[in-house]
């Protein structure tokens, strides 16, 4: 793989080191992970034992994120809606990504009519008001979906795809810009002499070259589909009520503002610092990756 | 110029039909139905439901309850709602004084904030005001607007008592105390969406004005012997806020929708609090027409965008 050669073994690793926020993000994130995926099984607090004699209790020993208006522990409920933001920011993520490459590397690749259709839809795609869309298509569908597979499966599918399917547009532009550089390079033209199908030409000879930004952009994907879905589950238009989201945490909390602050100040932590270090990754990996700020 | 605009124009028609297209058959086949609330209720009997769907031109096929949604769109007639009964341009007008009231100041506010931080750390770059502007702008993304909302309320409101953190809509401005009341009311909503949409203009300008620093021409006229307020402001300014002056018109749509958010956290009652609201009670109506405003505006601001771009830079050649 080119790009992991350009990454690993060209000076983009050593400019990804010296980014010394990169690095942090990098660090942090990777603690948050750790912890996401290993608290649960270390502290076994379970995450919807309700206990009103402890309602919207502030941070103590026995519950170090505080309680609920239900009395239910915060900090159980805070890595449990970690595991649901992270498995929708990548979710998503992979669908954008998906849809974004293989439309731009078809129009980039083929041109003519394919890639005039094509832009044309990806226009109209950015044309698309994003927000209420998404509100509308999950307040609408919710119930098909919850009926098709189950009240979290059905809309953890309709919000991934609904989040994968409006954030394709810019990947598939840039893709689409990088193959039409690439593909009129000589060894594109060499492979295509010695009879390279179409299929090889795109996957094992140009796609290869264009990863680097299609890299950077997945991971900023992820840190926008983690702030969409907390937007959306903010709303009040996410998981079911009882599954305990980010975006539902700070929802809950609204109500309670004014005698219990810790209900939205960890939630709202756990999204900013998850953002900010997938954000400060996805800007070192710009600088450790792309040519051209690589100039500057 | 003008064959490249009225061939802009002629192009925006089409997207926006589609648009219209994606937003009704969204709407058209759907599940839920907008009779859900009358089914539930006893006292309406089936024939009379059925008269109501007839009466809402529900009973015909999508394509002809499609067609004639355009026809009156296109008119100005944006239907009733169903469940107010009133005009869907009547409820809207009663909201957007609201709306762009907070949504204007913000975006002022933003922009007046990021042009000089952006221009000023550019020119200072890697000095500490630099470092710590950009640090902040890059907290400021980070950071989704319903937790910034939230903490300006909990800090603001709850801790300092300084500022109330529902806002009051029927509030009359008559004499100087209900000014600042309004005054103080706007603050939170406009600074949370001003703050946001501040952090992404001065990413944008600092990184603009920084690929000019280095071209030839500002060399030449520093060579000149110019001063460096000259130089700053006529030559690099001059270019690098072209792309910005179109973002800015870019952006003008993302901020309406951003509006959204900052509404449902302060209790705004403004075009995106009545969105949502109609959502919940199926007003398909409602929602296809704010919905669809929100397209206008980004196709419009787009066409903005383009034409500032051609008037601002020569070298932009209109060959379509």
């Amino acid at each position: 793989m080119s790009v992991l050669w350009k990454f690993f073994g060209g000076d983009g690793w050593r400019r990804f080191r010296q980014d010394r926020m990169a690095v942090i993000g990098s660090i942090v994130l990777l603690i948050m992970v750790i912890t996401i995926v290993l608290g649960p099984f270390i502290d076994k607090t379970p995450i919807d034992k309700i206990d009103f004699s402890l309602s919207s209790a502030p941070p103590s020993w026995a519950h170090p994120f505080g309680t609920n208006d239900l009395g239910q522990d915060q900090l159980a409920r805070v890595l449990w809606g970690g595991r649901i933001s992270l498995t929708v920011g990548i979710a998503a993520m992979v669908v954008a990504i998906f849809l974004g490459t293989l439309i731009g590397a078809l129009s980039g690749f083929y041109g003519g009519v394919i890639d005039t259709f094509l832009m044309r839809l990806t226009d109209l795609f950015l044309a698309l008001p994003q927000l209420p869309l998404l509100l509308l298509v999950i307040y609408l569908f919710r119930d098909v979906m919850r009926q098709l597979a189950g009240p979290e499966l059905g809309i953890f599918i309709l919000i991934v795809l609904v989040i994968g399917c409006l954030n394709w547009m810019s990947v598939a532009r840039l893709v689409r810009a990088s193959f039409l550089t690439v593909r009129e390079m000589d060894f594109v033209t060499a492979a295509r002499s010695i009879g390279a199908k179409p299929s090889r030409l795109i996957w094992a000879h140009i796609l290869p070259n264009v990863l680097s930004p299609v890299i950077v952009a997945a991971t900023l994907a992820v840190g926008n589909a983690i702030i969409t879905e907390s937007t959306l589950s903010f709303l009040g238009l996410g998981f079911p009520p009882d599954v305990p989201t980010w975006g539902r945490m700070l929802f809950d909390a609204q109500n309670y503002i004014e005698i219990a602050p810790h209900m939205a100040i960890f939630p709202g932590l756990a999204i900013f610092l998850t953002v900010l270090s997938i954000n400060y990754i996805g800007d070192g990996l710009r600088d450790a990756l792309d040519p051209q700020t690589r100039r500057k | 110029m003008t064959r490249y605009l009225i061939n802009r124009l002629l192009v925006s028609i089409p997207t926006l039909i589609a648009i219209s297209i994606v937003v009704f058959g969204i709407l058209a086949l759907a599940p839920g139905d907008p009779m859900g609330e009358f089914a539930t209720n006893p006292s309406i009997t089936p024939e009379v439901r059925e008269n109501i769907r007839r009466a809402l031109g529900l009973d015909q096929p999508i394509p002809i309850r499609y067609i004639k949604w355009a026809w009156s769109f296109i008119q100005g007639d944006m239907g009733y709602s169903f469940t107010s009964r009133s005009p869907v341009s009547d409820l809207m007008l009663q909201r957007l004084p609201t709306t762009l009231w907070v949504v204007g100041s913000a975006y002022i506010f933003a922009v007046l904030l990021a042009f000089p931080l952006g221009i000023i750390s550019a020119l200072k770059r890697y000095s500490i005001f630099d470092q710590i502007v950009t640090t902040l702008a890059f907290l400021g993304f980070s950071l989704p607007t319903f937790f910034t909302g939230l903490l300006f309320i909990i800090l603001f409101s709850v801790q300092l008592n300084w500022l109330p953190f529902i806002y009051d809509s029927t509030l009359k401005i008559t004499d100087w105390n209900s000014f600042i009341i309004q005054v103080k009311q706007s603050i939170m909503p406009i600074v949370v969406l001003g703050l946001f949409q501040a952090a992404v203009l001065m990413r944008f300008i600092r990184s603009s004005i920084l690929e000019q620093l280095n071209q030839d021409y500002v060399r030449t006229a520093y060579a000149k012997g110019l001063h460096q307020f000259v130089v700053v402001n006529r030559h690099i300014l001059r270019n690098a806020l072209i792309p910005v002056v179109t973002l800015v018109a870019l952006d003008i749509p993302t901020v309406f929708t951003g509006a959204l958010i900052t509404e449902q956290v302060f209790r705004v009652p403004g075009i995106g609090a009545l969105l949502i609201d109609s959502i919940y009670r199926n007003d398909t109506p409602v929602v296809m027409a704010i919905t669809f405003i929100y397209a206008i505006l980004i196709v419009v601001f787009n066409l903005v965008a383009d034409i500032l771009y051609g008037i601002l830079d020569p070298r932009v050649q209109y060959n379509t």
